[in-house]
C-alpha cells in the first residue's frame, strides 16, 4: 500500500528537491527501504548499517513517533502520512 | 540577525532556568528573515546538564503549527549551565539546518547571557540579536 513520506529540508538534496514522496510499504522498515531504493544517497541519513533507525532521525506515523510503535517494525496503513524530521539535539560537550 | 521581543527572550531564559540543573531547550517559530514569532519550550528529553534533545512530539507539533500559521521553524535555543554560551562540538555536529538560528542561553554566571549563532557546514558565526520592547 502507498504511504506519503514528508521529506525535511535537509534531506531534500537526496530526493532531488521532492518534499513529499509516495512509496509502498506495510511497515516503516519497508517504507524506508522503498525510499532508499529510489534515492540511494538518503540511506545513510535514515538507517544504521544494521538496518535500525538512525539515532538522530525522528520518524512519525501520522502523529506518533515510531520509537514508541516498534521502530522499523511499526505498521503503516493505507494513506498514513510518514514524517521524517532530524532530531534537534546538542549540548555543552 | 535575529529579532525578538523582550518577552520572548525572557521566555527562553525562564525555560532554561526551570530546567536546571539540566540544560533547557525549545524551538523558535518565525519568519525567514529572522523575526521570532513564537517561543516553543520543550522538555529536555535527554534530562542532562551536558546535553539536550527536543521532545520529538514538540518538534512535530512545531513544524505542523508553523505550516498552519504560515511561519517556519527558524531555530532552537538551549542553555549551557557550566560553560560559555558558544556552540560546542556536539552542537555543531548535530546542527540540522544551515538556515537555522542557534540561540545559546548562558547560565554559568550570575548575569544571564543570550547569544545567537549561525552554523553552516561546521563554521560558526555570531549574529546580532535585536530585542524590541
Amino acid at each position: 500500500m502507498a504511504a506519503l513520506v514528508r521529506i525535511p529540508t535537509v534531506l531534500r538534496p537526496a530526493t532531488g528537491g521532492a518534499t513529499v514522496v509516495s512509496v509502498e510499504g506495510a511497515t516503516i522498515g519497508e517504507v524506508l527501504d522503498a525510499l532508499t531504493a529510489t534515492y540511494p544517497s538518503i540511506r545513510g541519513q535514515l538507517l544504521n548499517e544494521d538496518g535500525t533507525l538512525h539515532r538522530f532521525l525522528n520518524v512519525y506515523v501520522n502523529d506518533d513517533d515510531v520509537r514508541y510503535l516498534g521502530g522499523v517494525s511499526a505498521i503503516v496503513a493505507a494513506d498514513d502520512e510518514i514524517t521524517l524530521l532530524p532530531a534537534v539535539a546538542g549540548g555543552a560537550i | 540577525m535575529l529579532q525578538m521581543t523582550a518577552d520572548q527572550r525572557d521566555a527562553m531564559v525562564a525555560t532554561c532556568i526551570r530546567a536546571l540543573p539540566d540544560e533547557g531547550c525549545g524551538l523558535l517559530l518565525g519568519t525567514p528573515d529572522g523575526i521570532v514569532v513564537e517561543v516553543v519550550p520543550s522538555e529536555n528529553v535527554a534530562h542532562s546538564a551536558r546535553v539536550y534533545e527536543i521532545d520529538s512530539r514538540v518538534l512535530l507539533r512545531a513544524f505542523r503549527r508553523a505550516d498552519d500559521d504560515g511561519v517556519q521553524v527558524i531555530g532552537v535555543f538551549h542553555s549551557h549551565t557550566h560553560s560559555d554560551p558558544y556552540p560546542s562540538p556536539t552542537d555543531v555536529a548535530q546542527a540540522p539546518d544551515p538556515a537555522w538560528h542557534y540561540v545559546l542561553v548562558g547560565l554559568r554566571d550570575v548575569a544571564t547571557v543570550l547569544k545567537s549563532y549561525r552554523i553552516i557546514e561546521g563554521d560558526i558565526s555570531t549574529e546580532e540579536v535585536t530585542i524590541s520592547h
